[in-house]
C-alpha cells in the first residue's frame, strides 16, 4: 500500500547501484531475502573498526568464537534479514551474554555491512583513519572550517557538521569528500533570488513550499521570501566545496572521514 | 398552562418540525444524497463518488471571504485521513484508532464520543488510520484497524453490534469508510503487505450478519483462478482499502483492489494475478461478479487500484453513456463503460515508463526498465487513494498527482509467514541521500522536491484524456478534492495549505495555511442557510464559512 518499511530502510542505505563496487556475489544477494542490495566498502571498513572494538571480545576476530555462530560463514543463530541483525544488535538477546548496543544509524549500517562482507573482507586493505589527525586536516590544510561549523563554532555558509557522524554513513562521507557535487543532497542546495526591487538574495535553502522559500543568507540571517515577490528564483546544483580526491592521500582521506564519523552531536 | 386546541396543534407542528428534520437516514435518502446538499451522507458525498456538491453559496467571487469557524482537535497524533458525515446539522467524524465523535456542525461542540479499543494484534501496514463512517437509519457503521465492523447508535454513541471481518493477527485490517447499499453494509479488508487474501463483504445493517462475500483472489473452482500458479493465490493479497461506489439502476457496486502479494517480486506469483489491481463490479444483492477490469496485470510496482470509482453519466461518441472515470496509481487515466466493464480510453497523466501505452482492450504494453534504472511513476504512484472529483458542471475529472516521481524497483524472494510482512522489497531511491517523500510528511521541512518529484492538481477532460489545466505544487500532493456547483475546487496538499481554485481554469482564488499535511478529502455542508467547508489537516479538522 503506502510505503513498506523495507523501502525506507533501503533508502537509508544510500544505495547507488551503478557507481559503487559490489562486495561479494551481487546476483546471489539479489535473491536473498531482506538484505540491502549491496554493502559499500567504506561502510564495511567502518563496521570492521567498530566490530574490532565492540564485538570481537566475545565473537572473536573471525566472528566464530560463539558456538553456533560464524559470521564469516554467514551463520547466525537468530538473524536472517538485515532487520533481524539490527534488532539483535540493538536489543541484545535476553538470557545470553549478548547485550543491546546503542549505535547510531551510520554505525549500525557499518556493522551490518561488515557482518555481511566478512567472508570477502581483506583486513590488510584496511586504511584506518585517525580522528585527531583528521581534525587537524579539517581545520588546517583542508580549510573545511572556512565554510563548515562544528557544533556552532565556525561559519554557517555550509551545514554544521557537529552530528554528521550520526547522520551520514561512512560510504556517504567518503563519496562526498571525493565528489562533493555528485553526492550533494538536495537539502544542501544554495539558492539565488531577485526581489521586485532588484535586491539579490543568495544563501543556503532551509525549506521551500509552493508559495515561499526559507534560507540562511550569506550574512547568516534567517530569511523567508514570498515567491510572488520575486522576479527570479534559482536552485543551484553546484557547490563551492572542492574535491579532496587529489589533495589528500588515502590515509588523509581516511583520517578526515574518521574525524567526521566521530562527530555524533552534542549529547 | 392551558392552550386552545388550535394553539396546541400549532405547538405540536412546531415541535414536530425539528424532529422531522432529524429523521432517519433511509436507504432512499442515500439514493438521492446529492439532492440534499446541506448534508454529506456517504464518504464520497453520494453513490456516484463524485465528491461534488450542489451548494453554491461560496463562489469564485466571495471565496476570498472564507474564515475559520471552528476546529476539532483529534485526540490522536496518527494520520488524519477522515471525511466526516453531516446529517441534519450533526457531524460524525472518526479519529484514530477507531473513535466516532458526534459534533454540532455549527459550533464543533461534541455530543458524544464512541471509543473502540482495537486488538493489540492489529498491524495496519501504513498507519493506524480510519477514513470515516457510513450511516443508515439511526446507526453508524465503522470498520476498525483490527478488522471488525461495528455499528453505533447515532443518538448516544453506544455500540449496537460488532462483527469480526477477519483475523487481525494474520495481517487483516480495515481502514476505509464502509458503504451502505440498501439494507447492507459493504466493506473490504486491508493487509496487502502481509500476504492476506482480500475480500469484499456485505453485512445486514440490522444484525451484522454476513450476507455475502466476494474473494478478490479466486478459489481453485472460481473463474480467474487460472491467472495464478500453484498455491500462490493463498497469499495473493488484492486488499480492498478504499470505499466503493454504487449504481442503483444497474444494481452494481464497484470496488478497486490492491496489489498482489508479494508486492515487488512477481516471479513468485506468475500469471495476471486476478483480481489484483482491478475494479470489480458486483451484484449489490448477492456479491456475484458481473465484470472486472484489471489495470495492472502481474504488477511488480505496488500499483494498487483502490482509487474511489467515480461514476459519471455523459455522452461518449455522441451517445448518452454510463461511464466510470479512473485516475490510476499506475499513471494512466481510464474511461470504462460501467455497465459492461468495456475499456473506452486510457491516457497517461504523469510521466510513465513502465508501459509504452495501452492496447485496444486497455491492457498495458509493458516496458520494464533495466535493473538499477528508475521506473515512473514510483512506488507511491502517479496518484493513490486520494479522493478525486468529477464536476458535472465543468465536465472535468480532477485528481491529485505526483509528477516526475520514480523508484528503482528491485524485488527479492519473500518467505510467507502468517502475520508477517510479505513484500519482497529491495527498492531504492533514485537520489541517494535525498529525503524520501514517502507516504506522509515527516516534519515540516521539504528539501527533496526538485530531485524526487512534485505535486499537482490535474483537470482532465474525460472525452479526450487531455489535461485541461494543471495547478503545480512544490511538494507532492496527497489531498482529496472537492468541487461545487459554483465551479470551485477545494484541495489541500502536503504543505498544509488549503486552497480554493477556479474549477474551470485552475487559477488560485484563496488559500489558508493550516500547518499540517492535508491527506483527507474536503467536504461541504450547510446548516441554517450557511455553507461550510471542512477539511482535516495535521491532527485537526478545520471548518470554514463566509465572513458574516
Amino acid at each position: 500500500m503506502k510505503l513498506p518499511w523495507i523501502f525506507r530502510y533501503a533508502v537509508l542505505q544510500c544505495a547507488l547501484l551503478s557507481t559503487v563496487l559490489l562486495l561479494g556475489t551481487s546476483a546471489a544477494r539479489a535473491q536473498t531475502p531482506d538484505r540491502a542490495p549491496e554493502y559499500f566498502p567504506a561502510d564495511v571498513q567502518y563496521g570492521a573498526q567498530i566490530f574490532a572494538s565492540q564485538c570481537a571480545a566475545c565473537h572473536g576476530e573471525n566472528g566464530d568464537a560463539i558456538s553456533g555462530v560464524n559470521f564469516r560463514a554467514g551463520q547466525f543463530k537468530r538473524a536472517v534479514t538485515d532487520t533481524d541483525l539490527r534488532m539483535v544488535i540493538t536489543n541484545g538477546v535476553p538470557g545470553t551474554g549478548m547485550p543491546g548496543f546503542i549505535f547510531d544509524a551510520s554505525e549500525i549500517t557499518g556493522i551490518i555491512s561488515y557482518l555481511r562482507s566478512m567472508s570477502s573482507f581483506n583486513s590488510r586493505s584496511l586504511v584506518v583513519g585517525n580522528a585527531a589527525r583528521g581534525r587537524a586536516l579539517f581545520e588546517g590544510a583542508g580549510k573545511c572550517g572556512s565554510c563548515h561549523a562544528v557544533n556552532g563554532k565556525g561559519p554557517l555558509v555550509a551545514p554544521d557538521l557537529g552530528d554528521v557522524g550520526a547522520l551520514r554513513t561512512a560510504d556517504f562521507l567518503s563519496r562526498t569528500l571525493a565528489d562533493p557535487a555528485g553526492s550533494m543532497v538536495p537539502s544542501n542546495r544554495s539558492v539565488r533570488a531577485v526581489t521586485r526591487d532588484g535586491k539579490v538574495v543568495t544563501g543556503r535553502r532551509l525549506n521551500e513550499d509552493t508559495y515561499t522559500v526559507q534560507l540562511i543568507d550569506d550574512q547568516e540571517h534567517l530569511v523567508s521570501l514570498l515567491k510572488a515577490d520575486l522576479t527570479e528564483y534559482t536552485v543551484l546544483k553546484t557547490t563551492t566545496m572542492p574535491s579532496y580526491k587529489d589533495k589528500f592521500s588515502a590515509q588523509e582521506m581516511a583520517d578526515v572521514q574518521a574525524y567526521l564519523l566521530s562527530l555524533k552531536g552534542v549529547k | 398552562m392551558n392552550h386552545s386546541p388550535r394553539t396546541s396543534f400549532l405547538l405540536a407542528v412546531a415541535l414536530l418540525v425539528p424532529f422531522a428534520a432529524r429523521a432517519q437516514v433511509t436507504a432512499d435518502r442515500l439514493l438521492h444524497a446529492p439532492d440534499e446538499p446541506q448534508n454529506w451522507l456517504t464518504y464520497s458525498g453520494g453513490y456516484a463518488s463524485q465528491r461534488y456538491s450542489r451548494l453554491n453559496q461560496v463562489n469564485p467571487s466571495n471565496v476570498k471571504n472564507l474564515e475559520l469557524k471552528w476546529v476539532f482537535q483529534a485526540q490522536s497524533l496518527q494520520k488524519f485521513e477522515t471525511t466526516p458525515l453531516v446529517v441534519d446539522g450533526i457531524m460524525y467524524v472518526t479519529q484514530s484508532p477507531d473513535d466516532i465523535v458526534a459534533l454540532d456542525a455549527k459550533t464543533g461542540r461534541a455530543f458524544w464520543v464512541y471509543h473502540y479499543i482495537p486488538s493489540p494484534a492489529a498491524r495496519p501496514c501504513c498507519g493506524v488510520v480510519n477514513r470515516g463512517a457510513a450511516i443508515l437509519g439511526d446507526t453508524l457503521f465503522m470498520a476498525t484497524v483490527d478488522a471488525h465492523l461495528v455499528a453505533v447508535d447515532t443518538k448516544n454513541g453506544h455500540a449496537v453490534w460488532n462483527t469480526k471481518l477477519a483475523e487481525a493477527a494474520s495481517g487483516y485490517a480495515a481502514t476505509m469508510a464502509p458503504l451502505v447499499v440498501k439494507d447492507k453494509v459493504v466493506v473490504g479488508v486491508a493487509g496487502g503487505e502481509y500476504g492476506i487474501r482480500g475480500f469484499i463483504a456485505a453485512f445486514d445493517a440490522g444484525t451484522g450478519k454476513e450476507a455475502w462475500r466476494f474473494n478478490t483472489v479466486p478459489d481453485p473452482d472460481q473463474p480467474g483462478h487460472e491467472s495464478w500458479h500453484g498455491a500462490d493465490w493463498e497469499h495473493g493479497g488484492a486488499a480492498v482499502w478504499m470505499t466503493g461506489s454504487y449504481d442503483p439502476d444497474l444494481n452494481l457496486t464497484y470496488w478497486g483492489t490492491g496489489n498482489p502479494g508479494p508486492d515487488f517480486n512477481p516471479n513468485q506469483r506468475l500469471g495476471d494475478n486476478l483480481y489484483s489491481d482491478s475494479v470489480v463490479a458486483l451484484d449489490a444483492d448477492t456479491g456475484k461478479l458481473k465484470w472486472h477490469f484489471q489495470f495492472s496485470p502481474h504488477d511488480p510496482y505496488d500499483y494498487d487500484s483502490v482509487q474511489v470509482p467515480v461514476l459519471a453519466n455523459s455522452n461518449w461518441n455522441g451517445t448518452p453513456s454510463k461511464l466510470m472515470l479512473w485516475g490510476n496509481r499506475n499513471g494512466f487515466f481510464y474511461v470504462l463503460d460501467r455497465a459492461t466493464g468495456k475499456f473506452l480510453s486510457g491516457h497517461p497523466f504523469v510521466k510513465v515508463n513502465w508501459a509504452s501505452g495501452l492496447d485496444a482492450d486497455g491492457r498495458p504494453i509493458t516496458t520494464p526498465q533495466p535493473p538499477g534504472q528508475p521506473t515512473f511513476p514510483g512506488i507511491q504512484g502517479g496518484t493513490n487513494w486520494y479522493s478525486p472529483s468529477y464536476s458535472p458542471s465543468t465536465g472535468l475529472f480532477y485528481l491529485s498527482a505526483w509528477e516526475n516521481y520514480s523508484t528503482i524497483f528491485q524485488g527479492t524472494e519473500a518467505e510467507f509467514r502468517e502475520g508477517q510482512r510479505f513484500t519482497g522489497a529491495a527498492n531504492t531511491n533514485p537520489i541517494p541521500g535525498a529525503d524520501n517523500p514517502g507516504g506522509q510528511r515527516v516534519g515540516p521541512i521539504d528539501m527533496y522536491t526538485e530531485a524526487l518529484g512534485s505535486g499537482a492538481v490535474i483537470a482532465i477532460d474525460p472525452q479526450t484524456g487531455n489535461k485541461k489545466w494543471k495547478f503545480d505544487m512544490h511538494d507532492v500532493n496527497s489531498s482529496g478534492i472537492l468541487t461545487t456547483a459554483s465551479d470551485l475546487l477545494f484541495v489541500g496538499g502536503r504543505e498544509g495549505y488549503f486552497q480554493a481554485l477556479d474549477a474551470r481554469t485552475g487559477s488560485l482564488l484563496w488559500k489558508q495555511s493550516l500547518g499540517g499535511e492535508i491527506i483527507a478529502g474536503p467536504m461541504t455542508f450547510q446548516v441554517d442557510g450557511k455553507q461550510y467547508v471542512s477539511v482535516a489537516s495535521g491532527n485537526s479538522l478545520f471548518v470554514f464559512a463566509l465572513r458574516e
